[in-house]
């Protein structure tokens, strides 16, 4: 649970991403693109949840941007510090096979958790699209890893401070209406994904979307993270974290992972150590 | 002499609901040797063969009244490594005191007048610890070659490491959570069973030469062929219940509708009760329903209450049940305390829908009033709706405690072992291997939901059972 590396990916105005290797002699020997752990900072933290971006043969690389409590309290933490918890692997792995041509759209903090998934797709025989899209220049991470995994590279800026100004979702919808796709992947804020999954379904290609539901054990023992899919209900951490984009209640996933926002900015305003 | 049972001391109500603090205070040495001397010392002891474990209660008894309080507690440890934590949260009503011949009348449950044996147990088992009694681990057998693994550290894993530990079997508890005691951390709160005491009836396990192994689900870091693979003669899998079971109303996804899994893991594992020091946070609203009738919803009703006192909210947290009292499958002793603390109870009620406000948060409840029909499956009466008797109650935090089904996150890779229709492990109940040679299991994922103490007896037999297999190896 020691942390080997630590590099600081982005710094908007104090808001930073950041990129820990993490020595795990165990999570390493199992873990899948898909996948995440989950982790505490220290013995009064949180419990939350965190896909693993990378690993290598002792060690599983995360990505975080510090959005609340728990993220800033481990981007203090530096290399030699230990995490207080880190269990997993965690979660359905992704369905990996040749599906042919597939578009993965990440945003924001999202385009880390898409690198897994990209590479190992890319080493099934796709052929690999990737649309990365941040709020501004300052946020944009791993341009260069995702490049390197791709067949086809898009970048969209919000702000229009870098590439092309717009949002993710134009430049499916230019890819959607140009050519046949048989899969599209994503990961990122909620409206980006229920975008994508419109977008999508418009043009009646499959999407999967990688979600970050709130957790407490993350094993499915609490339900913490429940969804509804086709009007069932269903547990992010053993049923997921992927699910059929159509089939999902963004509404009420929208609203569940804003539970504790009061809560958040009380906790963060004390500015705990 | 003195023949009237001798009344445990408690809080005072009105205050330990505005504290996490222990309610039941125990018995002083005078008290349990007034109450240890109305044991009549039957020559035919049936207590014994109502405890799940097989103490030997008459002579403990007789033990604590001869003020030998360090024999009571060796006598109660041959058969049970953990006094302090069953004197505090087994069912005893159900079960050894309902066999004392002492006890009145046909109800479910002892009377007042059978003899307070969890009482007497517990206060030996906190006497020795008190002493820091040590107890000499005599090994039976020199069983040291052979390493067993004991896959979750509740009831269940911890009894059978402790039995497995006494043999002289190396064991390696694996726990998927941070902190060790499964249920009896996650779901059963400090007041019932304070942390020092569940740390020290875990440490007494270490002591012993238990190794530990937090963060660390199998299923999932490891698969069960890995973990023979890599040298263990026997695996137990005391894995829990696990997976909450939810009403399959409409707006149960509502925020701050919990499962008391998750309410109570909050709480009790994470501290959420001690927000903002510990960084988890609870919803605690003005009006806190609570839906179910076992322990787990007394336990978080009493949890609820606790929460809103201690915010400064006028208390209002009301249980649900869809029967009468005398159905509940609580403890009579949970139900109690709720009550005196000040747990509304609304009976013959079921749950409809839950209406939401514009942000997605539960705001009341829509139910309908029941009555008992004719008895059901479990024997209890079947509680009936009533046409057009719906009304609507104000909740703003709801917590569902019906009851668990079986967790598949290791069964679910695990095609060789057999479940049931339930998900649960198919065990031989003999010696609780189950399909595949070598592994055994007990506690929740066999016999569903059940008692600590039951979960114990089953990692005890489970422990009997791997003893028998490794010895043959």
């Amino acid at each position: 649970m020691k942390i080997l590396e630590k590099q600081i990916l982005s710094d908007d105005r104090g808001t930073r991403v950041i990129r820990m290797k993490i020595f795990s002699k165990d999570i390493p020997l199992k873990a899948k693109a898909g996948q995440f752990i989950v982790l505490m900072a220290n013995e009064y933290g949180e419990r939350i949840p965190l896909t693993i971006v990378d690993k290598g043969e002792q060690d599983i690389t995360i990505i975080f941007q510090e959005a609340g409590l728990t993220t800033k309290l481990l981007g203090k933490l530096n290399v030699g510090d230990s995490l207080y918890a880190l269990v997993g692997p965690l979660g359905h792995p992704t369905e990996i096979e040749n599906y042919g041509k597939v578009i993965l759209v990440a945003g924001g903090v999202g385009i880390a958790e898409i690198y897994p998934v990209a590479k190992s797709m890319r080493e099934a025989g796709n052929r690999v699209v990737i649309v990365l899209g941040a709020r501004t220049k300052g946020l944009l991470i791993l341009e260069n890893e995702l490049k390197n995994v791709s067949d086809e590279f898009y970048i969209t800026t919000d702000d229009g401070s870098y590439v092309r100004k717009g949002f993710t979702t134009d430049i499916l919808a230019e890819l959607l209406k140009k050519d046949k796709y048989d899969l599209v992947y994503a990961v990122g804020p909620i409206p980006m994904m229920q975008k994508v999954a419109q977008v999508a379904q418009d043009f009646k290609v499959k999407t999967v979307v990688s979600l970050n539901a709130l957790m407490v054990d993350g094993t499915g023992m609490c339900g913490c993270c429940r969804v509804s899919v086709a009007g069932q209900t269903k547990f992010s951490c053993v049923d997921g974290p992927e699910f059929d984009a159509a089939q999902l209640n963004w509404e009420e996933l929208a609203k569940r992972n804003k539970i504790y926002s009061e809560q958040e900015k009380h906790i963060c305003r004390l500015n705990i150590k | 002499m003195n023949k009237e049972p001798v009344k445990i001391k408690e809080a005072i109500a009105q205050k330990r609901s505005g504290n996490f603090d222990e309610v039941v205070l125990g018995y002083t040495q005078e008290e349990a040797l007034r109450e240890a001397s109305r044991c009549l010392q039957c020559k035919n002891p049936a207590c014994i063969s109502g405890c799940p474990v097989n103490i030997d209660i008459k002579k403990f008894i007789g033990q604590i009244a001869k003020k030998d309080c360090a024999g009571a507690y060796l006598t109660i440890r041959e058969r049970n490594n953990f006094p302090s934590l069953c004197g505090r949260v087994c069912p005893a009503e159900y079960q050894c005191r309902k066999a004392c011949v002492l006890n009145k009348g046909g109800a479910p449950f002892a009377s007042v007048e059978a003899i307070n044996i969890h009482f007497l147990e517990r206060y030996a088992g906190d006497c020795a610890m008190k002493s820091n009694l040590e107890v000499s681990a005599k090994k039976k057998q020199d069983l040291s070659k052979f390493k067993v693994a004991v896959v979750g550290s509740g009831p269940a894993g911890l009894c059978c490491a402790g039995e497995l530990a006494r043999q002289g079997v190396k064991v390696v508890i694996f726990e998927g959570l941070h902190k060790t005691g499964g249920v009896l951390r996650y779901g059963i709160p400090p007041f019932r069973l304070p942390r020092d005491i569940l740390d020290f009836e875990i440490d007494y396990l270490k002591k012993a030469g238990v190794e530990i192994e937090t963060n660390f689900i199998v299923g999932r870091t490891r698969t069960l062929d890995e973990l023979i693979a890599e040298g263990y003669s026997a695996v137990f899998l005391g894995l829990g219940a696990g997976i909450p079971s939810f009403l399959g109303i409409k707006g149960e996804n509502l925020c701050n509708v919990y499962s008391a899994n998750e309410f109570l893991t909050r709480v009790n594992l994470m501290g959420a009760y001690k927000f903002p020091q510990a960084h988890t946070p609870v919803a605690i609203g003005r009006h806190m329903v609570i839906i179910g009738g076992g322990n787990t919803a007394m336990d978080s009703a009493r949890v609820a209450l606790r929460l809103q006192k201690m915010n400064e909210i006028s208390p209002d947290t009301t249980i649900l049940y869809r029967r009468t009292e005398a159905e509940m499958p609580a403890r009579r002793l949970e139900i109690e305390h709720a009550k005196e603390e000040g747990v509304k109870f609304r009976m013959l009620v079921k749950p409809e829908e839950f209406i939401g406000d514009e942000s997605g948060f539960v705001r009341s409840l829509k139910c309908l009033k029941c009555e008992l029909g004719e008895p059901d499956n479990s024997g209890r009466r079947r509680p009936v709706e009533i046409k057009g008797s719906d009304f609507e109650i104000d909740c703003d935090v709801a917590v569902i405690a019906i009851g668990l089904s079986a967790n598949k996150i290791l069964t679910g890779v695990t095609p060789l072992l057999k479940t049931d229709k339930y998900g649960d492990v198919i065990v031989d109940p003999l010696t609780m291997e189950t399909s595949i040679k070598g592994v055994f299991a007990g506690g929740d994922i066999v016999g569903g939901e059940g008692t600590v103490i039951e979960a114990m007896g089953m990692g005890k037999k489970a422990a009997q059972g791997i003893i028998k297999y490794i010895s043959k190896k």
